[in-house]
């Protein structure tokens, strides 16, 4: 018996995790993980929902969220190899102009 | 009295944090990709206590497997070395991690307040592949078929975005030499 406080509260540091390396990492690949991250914290949350209200469809919601970040992982790596190839670099304090 | 529910609780939620942690303290992004390999293997850990045997099952195929071998890929692919540091992030870890411990105090402080000591009963939804193939192919029908125009839609995106720009194309073409 896990109280349910129990599996928030590492969602939320799962979650805030990600948030500080979105904030503080300045290569693009680490940020785009740090997104990953934080998805994965909403979905621990989601599956511990729908145990506690014995609602299956929380876990259906995770598995559309993992349908949208692998869809989101494709989009930006591609986004990433792009920027790399015109830049020539992955630090994000050196992209800073929308026009080459 | 400790269950053993609790103990795996405890011991998959410490690798998860640990991996976490070390997402942030590392600065090669290769290092960076194991450590989140290692928190969603937790995290499926996590899953199969809470009786959800689909979701753990997909989360190491598709999240540890795909997109993780997806990110080391293109580590791999553009050589990405060691994060070099200059003031901007300096700033952002000055106001960064303060902002966000003290914000993850106060969500925590919440949480504990309000959610009270309901236990989940570890298995007591069991979650096989068919029911979720039931719910998936009829209540949430609708959805399942939009993300699969999403993904096509990703696919292309991705193909475009990577794809090499043409020479007549003009723009950032001239750039290309190699």
């Amino acid at each position: 018996m896990v109280p349910l406080s129990y599996y928030l509260m590492l969602s939320g540091i799962l979650f805030a995790c990600g948030v500080t390396g979105f904030l503080i990492k300045r290569n693009i690949i680490t940020i785009f993980m740090s997104i990953e991250l934080m998805l994965n914290g909403v979905n621990l949350s989601f599956v511990a929902f729908a145990a506690h209200w014995h609602a299956l469809a929380g876990q259906v919601f995770v598995f559309f969220v993992m349908v949208v970040a692998a869809a989101e992982a494709a989009v930006g790596l591609a986004i990433i190899i792009a920027v790399y190839r015109t830049r020539e670099t992955l630090n994000v304090d050196q992209v800073n102009l929308l026009k080459l | 009295m400790i269950s053993i529910h609790l103990i795996l609780f405890l011991a998959f939620g410490a690798v998860a944090v640990a991996g976490a942690v070390n997402l942030l303290a590392q600065t090669h992004p290769i290092n960076s990709a194991l450590s989140l390999i290692a928190v969603m293997a937790a995290l499926a850990g996590e899953y199969l206590l809470l009786g959800a045997e689909f979701v753990a099952a997909v989360q190491v195929i598709v999240y540890a497997g795909a997109i993780m071998v997806l990110f080391v890929f293109v580590i791999m692919l553009l050589n990405a070395g060691v994060e070099e540091r200059t003031k901007g992030s300096r700033v952002a870890i000055i106001f960064g991690i303060p902002g966000m411990l003290l914000g993850s105090l106060l969500v925590g402080w919440v949480v504990l307040r309000h959610s009270g000591t309901e236990a989940v009963v570890a298995g007591a939804l069991p979650g096989p592949p068919k029911t979720i193939g039931d719910l998936l192919f009829h209540q949430f029908l609708l959805p399942f078929e939009i993300t699969s125009i999403l993904i096509l839609i990703a696919i292309m995106g991705a193909v475009v975005l990577a794809s090499k720009p043409t020479v007549e194309g003009g723009g950032p073409a001239k750039k290309v030499t190699s």
